[in-house]
């Protein structure tokens, strides 16, 4: 049976001229890229190299991009890094629908002293970039906000939020882990301070991100140690990864436009074929939304089911629904923009990448709809 | 975060359950769990001759939900009254083999779902 992928979102297969550049940083090209020798200083060109790829991406300097595991550690090290080296400001703010790498960061950063305010988003998933300048104090350090949403796609407004920012000079983060790559960041026009990307997001391998932090900006480091980094982020440098990080961003680039509009037509395709089915909601903003994210849910059936059986038909997807995460709580994005808990217990998403076909999106909408039939036909709370 | 893995057997009762449905004319109907957690359990049951003749399920819930509420209709099928009254979530969970610990509350429902039908029954 062939392995119709959907979940995007969570990781990608590393591409493979992406990896046909990291292969020779394995064995031929292993030199360390602190040393001195010419086989260090292939690692150290390589390093150098895809930094000025990933800072292309993103209208940054390469000085201004510090390479670390992943996304998770990127947004550790912009809020704690923050946080440790200003200790006048305790107040931190940001949403209630981020991903679990910024709020349980922030939690402990309120275990430290510090303080933090969770913003509301609307039925889509929106800020208010009101609400921000509203919430912004005497004490506020920072303020975090995703760029994208993981769950339900939605895209925020964050070239205001960041501009309210830079005028009552407060810092602005953005975890940016679902959009690097996929639609266009400036961080100089978005007058972006810090801003979270991962590779495996985009083709590239498994651990390995950056965090894009302006050169005006103070932070503290949280690894100590040889001073890598320009010592924010000390550790022998993973050169394979970055190099295979570097060269898809390069790709990245290159067919954003064309990819993102592709993606685009597919997920509207899948989003208008199973809002055919009675009793369906789209999840998220039905525009200001990823190209390639969709989220639905189904009234009178659960999730974990749906994936379940979809896996059985070779289609990997994902839920919001409790019965998925190993808590008995449904998803806290789904909460956040209102969804009851059965609603969020019956949501399913689906996110597109480069290999989704319009055949694959043909299989899916033939896929879901009996799998929804099969599931209500069983339900207690279902009825015709 | 705890792996959730099913076994064998409780994907086969997932995919494949023997006993979903309703009994129009059921001489009781049992119903247990709360849609905040997202499971609600509905038991029918037909007893003849003092046994229960028959027992099908309607489930909003995950596998192991409907994977228990199939296994909970296939043990009490055939037993009598006093029997079925001694079926526990043990008794679910042991049919199937293992279920993932997040899970065990999946066979509690449904042996509430049961006690909940033999009730309505003695009424």
């Amino acid at each position: 049976m062939k392995t119709i992928y959907l979940d995007h979102a969570a990781t990608t297969a590393v591409d493979g001229t992406v990896l046909k550049e990291m292969l020779p940083y394995f064995s031929r090209r292993f030199g360390n890229a602190s040393t001195l020798y010419t086989l260090g200083h292939e690692s150290r060109e390589a390093v150098e190299r895809a930094r000025k790829q990933i800072a292309k991406l993103i209208n940054a300097e390469p000085n201004e991009i510090f390479f670390t595991s992943g996304g998770t550690e990127s947004d550790n090290t912009a809020l704690k890094g923050a946080f440790l080296a200003n200790a006048g400001k305790k107040h931190i703010i940001t949403t209630k629908i981020e991903h679990p790498a910024i709020l349980q960061t922030c939690k402990w950063i309120e275990k430290q002293g510090g303080r933090v305010t969770y913003l509301h988003v609307d039925a889509n998933g929106i800020v208010n970039p009101q609400s921000v300048a509203n919430a912004i104090g005497e004490d506020t350090l920072l303020v975090s906000i995703m760029h994208a949403n993981n769950e339900i796609g939605t895209i925020q407004p964050i070239e205001e939020i960041a501009r309210i920012c830079r005028e009552k000079k407060v810092m602005f983060h953005t975890d940016a882990v679902q959009t690097f790559g996929k639609i266009p960041i400036d961080v100089k026009k978005m007058n972006i301070d810090m801003l979270s990307a991962s590779s495996h997001k985009i083709y590239g391998p498994k651990g390995t991100g950056i965090l894009f932090k302006r050169n005006k900006i103070w932070i503290d480091a949280l690894m100590h140690g040889g001073g890598q980094e320009r010592g924010l982020r000390s550790g022998t440098e993973n050169v394979a990864g970055i190099v295979g990080f570097g060269k898809a961003a390069e790709i990245a680039m290159q067919k954003m436009k064309s990819e993102g509009e592709r993606e685009k037509k597919l997920r509207d395709k899948i989003i208008n074929g199973l809002l055919k089915i009675p009793k369906s909601r789209l999840n998220g903003h039905p525009t200001k939304r990823l190209p390639g994210n969709v989220n639905i849910s189904f009234e009178g059936i659960e999730g974990e089911s749906m994936v379940l059986m979809l896996n059985e038909k070779g289609i990997c997807s994902s839920t919001g629904s409790a019965c998925s995460t190993g808590s008995l709580e449904p998803s806290h994005v789904l909460l956040a923009i209102g969804m009851t808990h059965e609603q969020a217990h019956g949501s399913l998403r689906l996110t597109l990448g480069r290999e989704t076909s319009a055949k694959d999106v043909g299989y899916v909408l033939k896929a879901v709809p009996e799998i929804v039939d099969k599931l209500r036909s069983m339900s207690a709370t279902w009825r015709e | 975060m705890e792996k959730i893995e099913y076994s064998k057997k409780v994907m086969q009762h997932f995919l494949h359950p023997k006993h979903f449905g309703e009994i129009k004319d059921a001489d009781a109907v049992g119903e247990a769990g709360n849609i905040k957690c997202g499971d609600i359990m509905h038991l029918y049951i037909k007893v003849a001759d003092g046994k229960i003749s028959d027992a099908k399920f309607k489930t909003l819930g995950c596998a192991a939900a409907i994977a228990s509420s199939d296994v909970m209709c296939e043990l009490v099928i055939g037993k009598t009254i006093e029997k079925a009254s001694k079926v526990t979530n043990k008794d679910i969970v042991d049919y199937l083999g293992v279920l993932p610990t997040l899970k065990l509350h999946c066979s509690v429902l449904g042996m509430e779902t049961l006690h909940d039908a033999l009730k309505k029954l003695r009424k």
